[in-house]
């Protein structure tokens, strides 16, 4: 640790401005499933210390819980209703995903994620129930139920023109020989082993660093669905090939915005990458 | 060090961690079956199953399958009689046979996610495997034969 921050005693300053000290207050007004889930993620899983941003001298800001952070080079996406994964995280989503590190309309536990759900692992299912249950509160995933089959239906028909007849779009031919043996769905549904790129966060993200990240270290069989791997594709591809991919997906899987200078982007992360290495 | 499952043995390599899962299939283990086409994932050739999910070994890190299930060609089938097999040989669907077993290996997962594949789920699944002797159309044909033999045992359970 770094002077100052290895001795503890002048940290003494911060702590008066940045630490409230006492117990963890239950909520009166929510079921005592919420409270104990609260009790966990404000506690021992400390979910903010991620997915809260931070001011300039590190501490958590207050009044921005859970609004989505950059942590380890990637994006902790917000936890609340800002989040902005097309089918909201309800409940079942959540326990899914933190369980077994894997949802259906979420996709798979990833980078520094990809701990969580491991470390959850030695908690019983009814901590795990509690933990999403706080958090389907608080992006108010209920309110918005309405949006899962619209945000399925549209992600389903992203695939439809998939490998059918002659495709003029180099970028998704170039998807469909690289990607789509793994992540293309087809029917009513998209199939848990088969993380959809519609519905992901990866696409949404008004950052793409996660789908960068993703891409040029795959995941491995610690990571994500235990005992499965998605390849590296650093060796593979160039930062242009990679910005093709990455520019396809959010042309054809969102309606938002495309990510500007993705090339720069991509080579500044695989430069951070080899840094640390 | 690396510790995994190839075909239901338990193998320990001691080899770079950086290394391609596919040398270490070939070399390392000894399994030939699976080829190498490209290098860069685009061909399909290396394709194996990790925890029985199709994989391109030729860009997967041997230390990515520590603890983890790889089955090759060898192992899809302890007799060689799984139905893309058997649908293989009735059809005699190989040409030079280069490309062939990666294409059964992936082929293998389609069917376990699509029960009833259509042309274009065959189409975006199998485009990452390229056959240069152009027996495409024999594939597909084979894989509806084994999609059908496999949904009348589903039927008959």
């Amino acid at each position: 640790m770094p002077f100052p921050l290895n001795i503890r005693y002048l940290q003494a300053g911060w702590k008066l401005l940045f630490v409230r000290l006492g117990r963890f207050e239950p909520n009166p007004d929510k079921s005592a499933e919420w409270n104990h889930g609260a009790y966990l993620a404000q506690g021992l899983s400390h979910c903010g210390a991620c997915h809260t941003p931070r001011n300039m001298l590190g501490a958590e800001e207050a009044g921005e819980a859970y609004a989505g952070a950059v942590i380890d080079n990637w994006i902790a996406p917000a936890l609340t209703a800002a989040n902005p994964s097309p089918a909201p995280w309800t409940q079942q989503e959540l326990q899914s995903y933190l369980r077994n590190g894997v949802s259906v309309l979420h996709g798979v536990a990833a980078g520094p994620m990809s701990p969580v759900p491991h470390g959850l692992s030695a908690l019983p299912d009814s901590d795990v129930r509690a933990i999403a249950i706080y958090f389907a509160d608080i992006d108010h995933a209920a309110d918005r139920a309405a949006s899962v089959g619209p945000a399925v239906a549209r992600a389903m028909s992203d695939d439809a023109a998939l490998g059918v007849g002659q495709d003029f779009d180099p970028d998704a031919r170039l998807y469909t020989a690289a990607c789509a043996s793994c992540h293309y769905n087809s029917g009513r549904m998209p199939l848990a082993v088969r993380p959809d790129l519609a519905l992901d966060s990866a696409a949404n993200l008004p950052d793409p660093t996660n789908l960068i990240q993703v891409i040029l270290r795959g995941v491995n069989a610690g990571e994500a669905i235990p005992g499965v791997v998605m390849p590296s594709f650093a060796h593979a591809f160039s930062d242009a090939d990679i910005a093709r991919i990455a520019a396809y997906l959010r042309r054809t899987r969102t309606n938002l915005s495309p990510w500007p200078e993705l090339e720069a982007k991509i080579a500044s992360i695989r430069g951070e990458m080899r840094a640390s290495q | 060090m690396t510790a995994f499952r190839i075909n239901g043995r338990a193998v320990t390599v001691d080899v770079e961690d950086d290394t391609p899962l596919l040398w270490v299939i070939r070399d390392n283990v000894g399994l030939t079956g699976t080829k190498f086409g490209c290098g860069i994932g685009m061909c399909g050739a290396c394709t194996v199953h990790v925890g029985g999910r199709p994989t391109r070994s030729c860009i997967t890190p041997v230390s990515f399958v520590a603890g983890a299930e790889v089955t090759t060609i060898e192992g899809l089938d302890p007799e060689g009689q799984h139905p893309l097999q058997k649908a293989w040989i009735d059809l005699q669907v190989p040409q030079c046979g280069y490309c062939q077993s990666g294409q059964i290996m992936q082929a293998a997962s389609l069917l376990k996610d699509f029960p009833t594949p259509t042309d274009q789920d065959i189409d975006a699944v199998m485009s990452g495997n390229l056959c240069r002797c152009m027996t495409y159309i024999r594939i597909r044909k084979a894989i509806k034969q084994a999609a059908s033999e496999l949904s009348k045992g589903a039927t008959n359970d």
